[in-house]
């Protein structure tokens, strides 16, 4: 039947400004970004990666708790910061720590929040976002909420939030761009598509063959992009921002990334359901291989820097592990106060007998 | 002072918030320009524009996660779920989401959010629209659950729970909207939450209801006063968390209780209540307390409700029951 539309697949391209090699295949759409915004986003990126593999390290020593390995979805994850400004809101899932920290959360609550500590998530005042989300897709419609609050009070500033390619077979994940779409509100919804949600492969998640596409069922813009690629995450993102605060609407981008590790650190072993080849093929395209290419190519970066990164990283990390070292230990008494503004009489009783427990 | 159903006295507590604080958002499914399916809001997009009240697409989960992200920009949100049946839909939103986000935030964020929303039976709807689903959200620590029994309680106790910075679940009956009209000061006023309010004083037993039983419970004690029973009849009005308080010092006053709900009996407020009775007051208590409570099946079809729904004559039994124990 001629009035059947097929798919609109075929019109989403993946966007990409640097290919593996570093080298620029999409020179119009480079952004004018300054040698040292360049050399800050490829620390960070660096920076992240060291701490992803300390993590990973103090979590098998006991000493971290919960952990979503980040290595390989840098440039996903850094570069779509990057492109932010402070008033920004963002709502993460569980694996984007590290938006929170270039967004100014100080990286022993980060420590925190892994372990289970609340102060973790006390975030300081300026640090515009939730602590990370752990319902899939539940952030999404979230974030069209505080999209639509930065719209009525009038701030340039959009809200960021980010699932995997699992979150879109969620009802959440299109509840969250449809309701953004119809109220026009300034947010953009990243998708971090790594192929897997823990184990079950994209193509068994949806027939789309892009996730970006979604986006058009929901009226909005979308995009697909290289999610190695730290240039093109960037653009994109800041395209997004620039739509969203001039009234013109949310977007949904897809970054095409890959993790190198497991899920989370609590016994998934990738190796059930991925192949030793496909690992090898993904890393060939790794963020960090790419933009210190790049990079390199304009003289803006050593070995000497990345070392001087590197050092800085475990410093910093070292210190952090301490300080959350020292948090003091939680009480039955502080979660009981943190239920309510006002306590309700079952919790006063209750307060009684843990501050009476706890004095013991 | 003005007559006012309980519909009319919600719609002025709306108002009144409304024009109290301009944080406050009303919002949900029809609640715009046609007012809300109950008329609950029935005029205030006209008075206060679309972008106070308004209405949202088709998505209960995503009404109450709208409210969430509201908040975190300062807003006051009242969401309505159009009928209580269609509270599976948004279930993490509430007990996931924002009931949890106090602690979660390690008491940095306020979620003072008042979700709306109609339940309860005998007005016959289609499936799903009737059911007396308050034990789902009661299960749950950090939110609260507000249930009116009458126009004057549902306009102090919606202002009470939309001026609360933590979630607050308000169900409104939807037989009690338009069975009866009572004097509802047009000024504003506050009714404590987390208080139960003595309806009635009585010597001999304690009923103990909310929402529609409440009238249930008025009419079996008109009916044993002139048994020379004489019956207390406590209006729980928050029914999580319950003011136990009130219903203790009331039973070991007359020794008797009967709890009444119209939902089923398992698992649901009686049982707590019944529970916290026996803990704190077994020594005074001359019978086993009572539940009556709808049986444990699903909510029936319209036609088999009179016959399923709890009624005054039930209570009148179970306190007989009770004396004669």
């Amino acid at each position: 039947m001629k009035h059947v539309l097929n798919s609109v697949e075929e019109q989403f391209e993946m966007f990409q400004i640097l290919n593996e090699d570093g080298e620029v295949v999409n020179q119009d759409d480079v952004p004018a970004l300054s040698d040292d915004e360049l050399k800050e986003l490829m620390k960070r990126m660096v920076y992240t990666r060291i701490l992803d593999q300390r993590s990973i390290a103090l979590n098998r020593q006991g000493r971290l708790g919960f952990y979503a390995p980040t290595a390989g979805q840098e440039a996903s994850q850094l570069a779509s910061q990057f492109a932010l400004e402070q008033d920004d809101f963002i709502l993460p899932a569980y694996r984007d720590v590290p938006q929170l920290i270039w967004h100014g959360l100080p990286l022993y609550q980060a420590f925190l929040f892994s372990r289970g500590h609340f102060h973790g998530n006390q975030f300081p005042e300026g640090v515009n976002a939730l602590s990370p989300q752990i319902i899939i897709g539940a952030q999404y419609i979230q974030a069209a909420g505080v999209a639509l609050g930065l719209k009525k009070r009038g701030k340039k500033a959009v809200a960021v939030t980010y699932t995997g390619d699992g979150g879109t077979s969620q009802g959440d994940f299109y509840e969250g761009i449809n309701f953004a779409g119809a109220y026009n509100a300034p947010a953009i919804f990243f998708v971090q598509n790594n192929h897997f949600a823990i184990s079950v492969p994209v193509e068994k998640q949806t027939a789309a063959k892009t996730l970006a596409q979604k986006a058009v069922a929901a009226g909005i813009e979308g995009i697909q992009v290289d999610g190695m690629d730290p240039l093109a995450v960037y653009v994109a993102t800041k395209h997004a921002r620039e739509r969203a605060i001039n009234n013109e609407g949310p977007m949904l981008i897809e970054t095409v990334t890959y993790r190198y590790g497991p899920h989370t650190m609590a016994g998934d072993d990738p190796t059930r359901y991925r192949t030793d080849d496909l690992d090898n093929e993904w890393e060939k395209k790794d963020p960090l291989v790419r933009f210190r290419k790049y990079l390199e190519g304009k003289g803006l970066w050593s070995e000497e820097q990345e070392n001087s990164v590197i050092d800085q990283a475990k410093e910093d990390i070292k210190k952090a592990i301490k300080k959350a070292d020292s948090q003091p230990k939680q009480k039955v008494t502080d979660l009981i106060s943190f239920m309510y503004e006002e306590m309700p009489p079952n919790l006063k009783e209750q307060m009684e007998d843990y501050i009476e427990k706890e004095s013991k | 002072m003005a007559q006012m159903t309980m519909i009319q006295a919600i719609t002025d507590a709306l108002r009144t918030e409304l024009k109290n604080d301009e944080n406050v958002l009303v919002f949900g499914e029809d609640v715009g320009q046609n007012g809300g399916v109950f008329r609950a809001t029935e005029g205030l997009q006209e008075e206060f524009g679309e972008d106070r009240v308004f209405d949202t697409p088709l998505a209960e989960s995503a009404i109450n996660g709208l409210a969430v992200g509201l908040s975190l920009q300062g807003f006051r949100p009242v969401p309505e779920i159009q009928f209580f049946g269609f509270v599976y839909e948004t279930m993490d939103q509430i007990s996931g989401q924002m009931a949890r986000l106090r602690y979660r935030s390690g008491n940095t964020e306020n979620m003072p959010i008042t979700i709306r929303s109609p339940f309860g039976g005998g007005v016959h709807t289609p499936e799903l629209h009737a059911d007396s689903l308050e034990g789902l959200i009661a299960q749950q620590p950090g939110i609260r659950v507000v249930i009116p029994s009458t126009p004057y309680d549902a306009k102090g106790l919606l202002i009470s729970s939309i001026r609360n910075n933590d979630p607050v679940v308000f169900l409104e009956h939807m037989k009690l909207y338009r069975s009866f009209r009572e004097d509802v000061p047009e000024e504003e006023y506050t009714i404590d939450l987390d208080k139960a309010d003595v309806k009635r004083e009585g010597k001999d037993v304690t009923l103990i209801a909310y929402g529609a039983m409440v009238h249930a419970c008025l009419k079996a004690a008109d009916e044993l006063e002139k048994e020379n029973i004489h019956a207390e009849v406590i209006d729980l009005r928050t029914v999580s968390p319950i003011d136990v308080d009130t219903i203790v010092e009331s039973v070991k006053k007359t020794n008797r209780a009967v709890v009444v709900q119209e939902a089923q009996r398992q698992a649901g407020i009686a049982a707590n209540i019944v529970a916290e009775i026996q803990e704190r007051a077994i020594l005074h208590l001359e019978a086993p307390v009572l539940r009556v409570a709808a049986p444990d099946t699903v909510y029936p079809f319209s036609e088999a409700e009179e016959v399923w729904l709890p009624n005054y004559k039930d209570i009148i039994e179970s306190v007989k029951t009770s004396i004669n124990f």
